[in-house]
């Protein structure tokens, strides 16, 4: 049964319908409204369903957001400074609240070989250009928040490339929640053609009263409600194309975040997505890869960061289809406060797919006590000459390490900062993009310094004098690893 | 400059940490059990004993390894209270313990961790910090002393490292860190002779009058390269026989079963 009364999206659906009725093609209302039934039907997800079990949604549920209603509520471009890193010539599509905001957007010197439009623009437009694709690979059938955001996008950015054009600049697309109390549904489409190269970098930021991430200047913030994002990005890849995907969150600490990107290879392809999760009070990020050609290669990194009662869940599945292709997934958490974080990693290599190679790697670092992570592998294997293997690791920071760094003379907090930029180095040292790679050290940097306070309680006895005295220390590593290689 | 009375520990009670999970499973049991030890400025002094004798902890103790209590005892550092410290304050005092274990930070890249821990100490000294350039030269010019390939700079700190390499990465560190009281555990073992004769030439190069040094090792043969201007012989956490140099070659030629009967006679 679904938990929630759905009334005001039935509202808001139907207002918004109304309104754009006329201006859509009919394909793509027909689209919506069946997404709408479904969303309807299946209601709002509840920690009964399997996929849910850890997320709990009913703050989501319970609460009215309302449907953001333009690109306003910002003072201008300057204050997105603080979102963009710098790139020679940037290319970058911004969004305000969900809509298109041109003024902000540089779309003026596009590499040759790419088209970079708003959904809104296409849909008007060109409509035609995106029947085959449009709401045809991130399946709503099943998932309420996919069937949300197919009902009710009506802006987003699509990004088309020409077969064989190999752009040399990354297409950032940035998404600002500017206004709190209001959802928005971005909506990406990219569309890479035959042996191209492209970078997409896809932000999602957030400026509220009290957001750690605040920044004087920007309007519109006052309302002191938590703004609610429900993406989807679905990222078509033709033979041989290669894409590195970027996903950057950086909403509100108080803010709603319900993401999915859903991907398919085609022969010979290769997709790569790096997903970095910062901002949030509970945030769902889902990744559906769909090896569709021979000779595949996927690679999802990501690192999640949560202090205080964040919740961040991460699920991917990555579908082996096709024979002689690869996968590889590492997924790193740092985990202060009450934090707590979901990674559920599913790897279905089906019956065809023979001569699979696929790794997943989960690590979690657990800097409180009362942090908790619940980490799932999940290998479904139908095929019989394949290597897949998982792992997944928990652990605090060594307290050898630290030992070691203090009897160097460098202090404790200094030596527990080097310690965790060392654990997430190993994912922003994957950025291919020299200065979103700095731009993200910088971002980590500012994020661990909000959110991690490293006390601890003291681990000598009162009578006697530890010999480290000081302020006593972090346990001992405590490490519950599973490795398995079926 | 180094005066231990008295000195009793033990390993507290809590989790193991990895590399001295041997240690733990005594857990609680006493290990020093009344140390006393004094150490000039400018001295050598070697602490030979069997495994097991409390080598290792005196080192660890010094240190401020936490997972030691100190349950009596004292020791006083150039007349400060030692054992009042953090690890890092020691350090920064001019303590340098050369693991006998370097640990492995995966991640953090040599040149940087260096770098900070050199300016942590300058900065404790009211020295002004260096900067990259200055820094590059001191330490082009240490890790000749060692025979350190370049390149090791640029590698997480002891990551992939052979047993060799992370045995001159501690003197490394020592010779760019320049301490008052170098404190070396185990530093020949697991070396081959030819590692064991760069480590010791670098160990020989920093000694100087103001510079004191305590060889940890259960073997005789790292003190024909680094000879000690004492000698003592740790058993069951007590210093059971002082002497010259002369006395490691003598527990060389008799093991150390000699002594534990001259101990028990006594």
């Amino acid at each position: 049964m679904p938990t929630t009364d759905v009334n005001s999206y039935v509202t808001d659906f139907e207002r918004l319908n109304d309104a754009r009725a006329a201006a859509g093609p009919a394909w793509l209302q027909e689209i919506r409204d069946r997404a709408f039934a479904r969303f309807t039907a299946l209601g709002f997800p509840t920690t009964r369903q399997e996929e849910w079990r850890f997320t709990n949604v009913s703050p989501i549920a319970d609460r009215v957001f309302h449907l953001a209603a333009g690109p306003d509520g910002l003072a201008g471009s300057e204050h997105l400074a603080a979102y963009r890193f710098a790139a020679a010539e940037p290319v970058e599509i911004v969004f305000v609240n969900g809509h298109f905001a041109p003024a902000l957007s540089n779309l003026d010197a596009l590499p040759a070989g790419v088209s970079v439009r708003s959904l809104a623009g296409v849909l008007s437009d060109d409509p035609d250009r995106i029947v085959p694709h449009f709401g045809r690979h991130a399946a709503f059938e099943d998932q309420p928040f996919v069937a949300l955001n197919t009902a009710f996008a009506s802006d987003g950015a699509v990004v088309e490339t020409s077969p064989n054009a190999v752009i040399g600049r990354p297409i950032h697309i940035l998404f600002v929640a500017a206004r709190g109390g209001e959802v928005s549904y971005p909506r990406v489409l990219v569309l890479a053609g035959r042996n191209t190269q492209m970078q997409i970098v896809e932000s999602y930021v957030g400026v509220r009263a009290n957001g750690d991430h605040g920044r004087a200047g920007i309007r519109g913030q006052g309302s002191g409600e938590p703004s609610f994002t429900d993406a989807v990005s679905e990222i078509v890849l033709g033979d041989g194309a290669v894409v590195d995907q970027y996903r950057v969150q950086r909403e509100a600490t108080d803010s709603f975040h319900v993401s999915t990107t859903q991907v398919r290879l085609a022969h010979s392809s290769t997709y790569s997505s790096h997903a970095f999760s910062f901002g949030g009070a509970i945030v769902r990020n889902d990744v559906n890869v769909l090896l569709a050609g021979e000779g595949g290669d996927c690679t999802l990194n990501g690192l999640y960061l949560a202090g205080g009662s964040q919740l961040v869940d991460t699920h991917t599945v990555i579908d082996h289809a096709q024979p002689h292709c690869g996968s590889h997934e590492v997924y790193k958490g740092i985990l202060d406060g009450r934090a707590r974080a979901v990674f559920n990693g599913k790897i279905l290599v089906r019956p065809d797919a023979q001569k699979t190679d696929a790794k997943q790697t989960n690590k979690t670092l657990l800097l409180s006590d009362d942090a908790q992570i619940n980490t799932k592998p999940q290998l479904e294997i139908f095929a019989n000459d394949v290597k897949c293997t998982h792992g997944a690791t928990v652990g605090q920071l060594s307290a050898d390490a630290l030992f070691y760094l203090q009897a160097r003379g460098i202090d404790r907090a200094t030596a527990q900062q080097m310690l965790i930029r060392a654990f997430a180095g190993d994912i922003t040292g994957r950025v291919k993009i020299g200065a979103l790679r700095e731009h993200l050290d910088d971002v980590l940097l500012r994020t661990l310094a909000t959110k991690s306070n490293p006390t601890r309680r003291s681990s000598g006895t009162a009578d006697a004098k530890a010999a480290g005295s000081h302020d006593s220390s972090v346990r001992g590593e405590n490490p519950r690893e599973v490795e398995a290689e079926p | 400059m180094l005066e231990i009375t008295n000195l009793h520990a033990r390993v507290g009670e809590g989790p193991s940490t990895g590399a001295r999970g041997a240690l733990s499973a005594v857990g609680g049991r006493e290990i020093l059990k009344g140390i006393d030890l004094k150490v000039g400025t400018g001295e050598v002094h070697a602490i030979m004993g069997p495994n097991g004798s409390g080598k290792s902890t005196l080192a660890g103790v010094l240190a401020g390894r936490s997972e030691y209590v100190v349950t009596a005892g004292s020791v006083l550092y150039e007349g400060k209270d030692l054992l009042a410290m953090a690890p890092e304050d020691r350090a920064r005092e001019g303590v340098f313990l050369a693991f006998q274990y370097p640990v492995e930070l995966p991640g953090v890249n040599n040149a940087y961790f260096l770098k900070a821990a050199l300016n942590a100490v300058r900065r404790h000294r009211g020295e002004e910090e260096l900067d990259a350039i200055d820094f590059m030269a001191l330490v082009r010019d240490r890790m000749k002393l060692l025979e350190i390939d370049p390149s090791m700079l640029n590698r997480p700190v002891n990551e992939g490292f052979s047993g060799g390499e992370k045995k001159r990465n501690e003197i490394f560190q020592m010779a760019v860190l320049e301490p008052r009281l170098a404190i070396l555990d185990e530093t020949d073992s697991g070396l081959d002779i030819d590692a064991l004769k760069i480590v010791a030439s670098g160990v020989n190069a920093l000694r100087s009058p103001e510079r004191s040094t305590i060889v940890v090792t259960h073997y005789q043969r790292l003190l024909n390269y680094i000879v000690p201007d004492y000698v003592h012989v740790l058993s069951e956490g007590r210093i059971v026989k002082s002497g010259g140099k002369e006395l490691a070659l003598e527990l060389e030629e008799k093991g150390y079963g000699w002594l534990e009967q001259e101990e028990v006679g006594r």
